[in-house]
């Protein structure tokens, strides 16, 4: 995966590190904003008041993603350049990111058994190719241990959709 | 010697027929979670912890629960170092230092030889571990018995400066992803005073984040995201594990006295000091070659350099529950979800439980001994089973991996927005850990972020704002001192070299 677009350079080490250092800023930023609104100072009985505490991990926090932030401007150019991902381990990331975020999605909407049936079978269909009927025996099994060992064996609720109270399990 | 029979007590408590299935049952399951990809001992431990909440309402059921995940601990523990030694994959970051040696090994075809070694030093640095544990905890203990909020304070302060002084990362990554945690800490209400902090009109964060569902999301899911870069597929040796090469191994071990000994000190140390034991086994490693006679043929494939890492970061990993259950200061992120589990379970993790709970104290303690035993035994007779598990394709296992840890977070607190906050920490972990942000100090601010808060401000009430309380009495002076110390440790380390150099 070296060669060819594959293997370009999606993000440059220099810019991921600046912007998760300015990420950082922005929520240090909003920690110190807070504080400030309940009061970072001192509080005749109750002692320090509740932002105190906030405030100077927020202040830390700006600090440090400043110092990061100025050192990754700084950093020699051999490192700096760096490839920080490739473009097609980027694909990858994201072939497996966006399902995910869509089937926890799925979850409160259609019961957590039906959601990783499909979750399970795109898998293995569409990264690995499987013929059908080990996709459906595989993700059917799945959900059928799964089933036997939280609701049945240690009795913790999963959460389930329409499939399920019409099978008579809800 | 209260010790040795509390500890008797404490075997009648852990040798019941539930309890012996419950060890099994956590050393295979820990196994497993130790050899695939995105799931170890942390985030392994967090997705069963909702397991074992009906259990542990039963009489008695806390000890049998704490059992359960204990032996995952340990289970995922051996389990790092059989993906090592096979393929070459660390399992555990904890067992990088394992492949050094362990691989080689493997590709000369004595992978039965290096995993015996492995299993062994693992067993014995556990239970160096252990007997520090059961002699040393109930002293600390009774000591802590007379903290105050400065010296609980002071703990605290010592545990997370000494990540900064300890850890690899650069000084001011470690530092924001720490402070990070005590952020997400403190979201919701103040511990001290009720007010609702830093919730920014968002009812769904009303009751703050948990640190469970971080630890499965930071260590599962970003683990995962970096695996699939490396691609899809496992390569490895095939391992062939019979009584004969075990015989063999052992024979020739007992040459290595030195090394597991320096090990286990030094894995000892660094688990009870938070440094944990992936530093430990490095430290391990590095220490052996230069001490060992053929140090200079290290990484070529060299049992004593698989003894070494492997001792030490099972000792380390043992000796992180000792603050854990003293003073109620996780050592790691996996005592850290441990601890997290016995105040979900009602018990008050500190000093106090070696007064209240003895039952539970000494029942975890035996359940040590006992569970360690079990593990070498399951490892050396399923070693082939448990490698069979990493050539199941990846684009089958990392789907159900997600699966689990998505009901694990879901199951925490019955929560769908868990499961999205899971996704979101995944993608934060995976950015962190390429970016080399710790994840280690940040998981520990969430869960301490609040005993920490609330222990300064109780602090500071009672000096009225003085700040010289927290060098007020030698104990807590010393704490402190020792906390500043390691904080400006990398500055002072570079002073030193400058001055040598110059």
């Amino acid at each position: 995966m070296t060669e060819g677009r594959e293997g370009r350079a999606a993000f440059r080490h220099k810019s991921a590190e600046i912007a998760v250092a300015a990420l950082f800023f922005i929520l240090g930023a909003l920690v110190i904003a807070d504080s400030v609104r309940l009061g970072v100072g001192w509080q005749e009985v109750h002692g320090p008041r509740p932002g105190y505490f906030p405030f100077y991990v927020g202040l830390i926090i700006c600090v440090s993603a400043v110092i990061t932030f100025v050192r990754a401007l700084l950093m020699p150019r051999a490192r700096s350049d760096r490839t920080f991902v490739q473009v097609g381990q980027l694909k990858l990331v994201l072939t497996v990111l966006i399902p995910t975020a869509i089937y926890a999605a799925l979850i409160g909407w259609i019961g957590i058994y039906v959601s990783s049936i499909l979750f399970i079978g795109f898998f293995m269909r569409w990264l690995g190719k499987y013929a059908w009927w080990k996709v459906a025996a595989v993700s059917l099994g799945a959900a059928v241990v799964f089933y036997l060992i939280f609701e049945v064996w240690f009795k913790v609720p999963l959460p389930k959709g329409l499939v399920e109270s019409f099978l008579g399990i809800d | 010697m209260d010790e040795i029979q509390s500890l008797l007590h404490g075997f009648g408590v852990a040798l019941t027929l539930k309890n012996l299935l419950l060890m099994f049952t956590g050393i295979i399951l820990g196994v497993i979670i130790g050899v695939l990809p995105g799931l170890g001992g942390a985030n392994g431990v967090a997705i069963l912890l909702p397991l074992t909440f009906s259990m542990a309402q039963q009489p008695g059921g806390a000890t049998s629960a704490i059992i359960l995940l204990s032996c995952i601990y340990w289970g995922a523990l051996f389990g790092g170092a059989i993906t090592s030694i096979l393929f070459n994959i660390p399992g555990e970051p904890w067992s990088v230092a394992t492949t050094f040696d362990g691989y080689p090994l493997a590709q000369q075809g004595r992978a039965g030889s290096a995993l015996t070694a492995a299993f062994t030093s693992s067993f014995v640095g556990a239970l160096v571990a252990v007997i520090v544990i059961t002699f040393l905890s109930p002293i600390v203990a009774n000591f802590a018995l007379a903290f105050g909020p400065p010296e609980f304070f002071a703990v605290y302060l010592l545990t997370f400066c000494a990540f900064i002084g300890t850890s690899k990362e650069p000084p001011f990554k470690t530092l924001a992803s720490m402070m990070l945690g005590f952020a997400l800490a403190a979201v919701g209400t103040d511990p001290v005073t009720g007010t609702l902090r830093l919730t920014f009109g968002f009812t769904r964060l009303l009751t703050g984040f948990d640190f469970l569902v971080a630890v499965i999301g930071l260590f599962g899911i970003g683990e995962i995201l970096l695996t699939l870069e490396e691609g899809l597929a496992f390569k490895g040796a095939s391992a062939k594990l019979n009584m004969k090469v075990v015989l063999e191994t052992w024979k020739e071990l007992p040459k290595y006295w030195l090394t597991s000994v320096r090990s286990s000190v030094v894995g000892c140390f660094m688990g009870i000091v938070p440094g944990g034991a992936t530093p430990a086994s490095f430290m391990s490693y590095g220490v052996a070659r230069r001490f060992s006679r053929d140090g200079d043929a290290f990484g070529t494939g060299k049992i004593e350099g698989v003894v070494a890492p492997e001792t030490a970061a099972h000792a380390a990993g043992t000796a992180a529950l000792l603050p854990m259950i003293t003073l109620g200061v996780p050592g790691s992120p996996t005592a850290a979800v441990l601890l997290g589990g016995l105040m979900i379970w009602g018990l008050q993790p500190g000093p106090l439980l070696f007064v209240e709970q003895k039952d539970f104290v000494w029942g975890l303690i035996a359940s040590m001994y006992l569970g360690n035993i079990a593990g070498l035994i399951v490892v050396l007779t399923c070693v082939p089973l448990f490698a069979a598990i990493l050539r199941v394709p990846f684009s089958v296992i990392a789907p159900i991996i997600m699966v689990v840890c998505a009901i694990g977070a879901y199951t925490i607190h019955n929560s769908i927005f868990d499961v999205w906050m899971m996704v979101v920490f995944g993608i934060a972990g995976y950015l962190f850990k390429k970016l080399q942000y710790p994840l280690a100090p940040m998981v520990l601010a969430i869960v301490l972020g609040d005993a920490t808060e609330a222990s300064f401000r109780q602090a500071m009430l009672v000096s009225q704002g003085d700040m010289s309380i927290f060098f007020s009495k030698p104990l807590v002076g010393s704490l402190t001192s020792l906390a500043l110390l390691l904080l400006f440790w990398p500055l002072i380390s570079a002073a030193i070299g400058r001055l040598r150099r110059g």
